[in-house]
């Protein structure tokens, strides 16, 4: 027990890594946040795109979609941090991180965006159009406030998901909280007790998402 | 010039070719454990989801109700902190008390508890969804619990929980690719060595082809079976 207690939850250690792993969590909930926003805004535009019902654009986007979803976030990682220099960029790891990210993100946003707009009764978006108004004045002022409501049970659970996989930029070495938590517990400290800190945190940090999740997808109803 | 250094780095077919045999070997790695842990975790999910709502109901004696909160703190957790993170916990912190799992158990085990806590929460949703006339019906009638469980409610449940479970599993299962990061020979890190002796990074677009091959039809299959079961 006393092995246990000064392996894991050192309250020494974890008192003296605090400011490395703030600096990590910090970088962990501006990755988050960014890229939900960059994936959010992809997704949106791409199922608005789809809505279209322009067939070849329709291939490209169920390509994208399908193909992002079946390719493992790790290995988007890598193929990111890898080949942007190649294609002339070369940015700070953070923003190579957002570009995985949003790529991943969007594919699953769009799914979810979508299908809200495929529950919309398409007898509105004809009134709509016969009124007077164009495909996008119809997508804001009429299809979108109502597809809110429909999606916003996987909306969450997607976000969360997304959130939870930003702890992959440690594997590029993007420096968020599993990142500074792996360097105080080997090399710093040569004690688990960040890592375990760091696991808490998480949970801390994404368990009022996960249960909101649930209520939504009970109150709401999952889609 | 920068187009031609592109292809010749990561779509470079001959380095592609030259290590397929290798990808294929790392190949099964990945299928072997996202297999092993697929069924271990729906199983142990299934389990789990019948011993909550047993030790729910309302004739269970406090103290047994009160194990239902250990198991919500194990779902809960498994459901918030990153896969990633906790195989590095159980990887690298566990030896530390004199715990030493090899890494394709390690590896197992945490795909295990992850999935198995989603898969859980599916089929708890699943039995509720059974109209709690069905259980009365069948107890009246002289059925045990667990014979009630096993031969009315999770028939049903299992029908309501398929949807959503393939999904969720199947996106999850797509990322045993993690275990590269505590050096399980699976697809990517057989990908990864070769990145490292080449300084050709083709190997980890064949293995990107590799990955989606493998879960393309799995996910379509999931997106069916949506289709099919909700209406």
């Amino acid at each position: 027990m006393e092995q246990f207690i000064y392996n894991f939850f050192n309250v020494d250690i974890m008192y003296r890594s605090r400011i490395i792993l703030l600096a990590g969590l910090k970088n962990t909930v501006l990755l988050a946040v960014v890229s939900l926003v960059f994936a959010i805004a992809v997704g949106l535009f791409l199922a608005v795109l789809r809505g279209l019902k322009f067939k070849p654009l329709n291939w490209l986007i169920v390509a994208y979609v399908d193909f992002f979803r079946a390719l493992p976030t790790i290995v988007l990682f890598m193929i990111v941090y890898y080949m942007l220099p190649y294609l002339g960029f070369s940015p700070p790891v953070f923003w190579s991180a957002v570009v995985a990210l949003t790529i991943n993100g969007a594919a699953y946003f769009e799914e979810v965006f979508r299908a809200g707009i495929e529950s919309v009764d398409p007898g509105q978006s004809e009134a709509a159009r016969s009124l007077g108004l164009n495909y996008l004045q119809t997508m804001r002022h009429v299809i979108l406030p109502q597809v809110v409501r429909v999606v916003l049970p996987p909306a969450t659970s997607n976000s969360v998901e997304l959130a939870k996989t930003t702890a992959l930029a440690s594997v590029i070495s993007m420096p968020d909280l599993l990142y500074k938590a792996q360097q105080a517990a080997g090399g710093i400290f040569a004690n688990p007790t960040p890592l375990v800190t760091a696991a808490l945190i998480f949970l801390v940090m994404f368990w009022p998402f996960v249960r909101l999740t649930g209520y939504l997808e009970k109150k709401i109803g999952a889609m | 010039m920068r187009i031609g250094d592109l292809i010749h780095m990561f779509f470079n077919g001959q380095y592609m070719l030259r290590i397929l045999p290798e990808l294929g070997k790392g190949l099964l790695v990945t299928v072997e454990i996202a297999a092993l842990s697929l069924a271990l975790g729906v199983g142990l999910g299934l389990v789990l989801a019948v011993i909550r709502v047993a030790i729910s109901r309302k004739t269970t004696p406090w103290p047994i109700r009160l194990l239902n909160y250990p198991l919500v703190f194990y779902v809960d957790s498994m459901r918030s902190i990153p896969p990633l993170v906790t195989l590095v916990v159980v990887y690298f912190a566990l030896p530390y008390l004199g715990i030493y799992i090899p890494r394709y158990w390690s590896a197992v085990i945490v795909f295990v508890l992850v999935l198995a806590a989603f898969a859980e929460e599916i089929f708890r949703a699943g039995i509720e969804a059974v109209p709690p006339g069905q259980v009365e019906a069948a107890r009246s009638l002289g059925l045990s619990f667990l014979q009630t469980m096993v031969s009315v409610v999770i028939p049903q449940a299992f029908r309501i929980a398929l949807p959503p479970l393939t999904s969720r599993l199947i996106a999850i299962t797509k990322d045993v690719s993690l275990v590269s990061v505590i050096g399980v020979s699976d697809l990517l890190k057989v990908a990864k060595m070769d990145i490292a002796r080449s300084g050709n990074y083709s190997a980890l677009i064949a293995a990107a082809l590799l990955f989606t091959l493998l879960f393309w039809p799995l996910m379509r299959l999931s997106m069916f079976v949506e289709r099919k079961l909700k209406t």
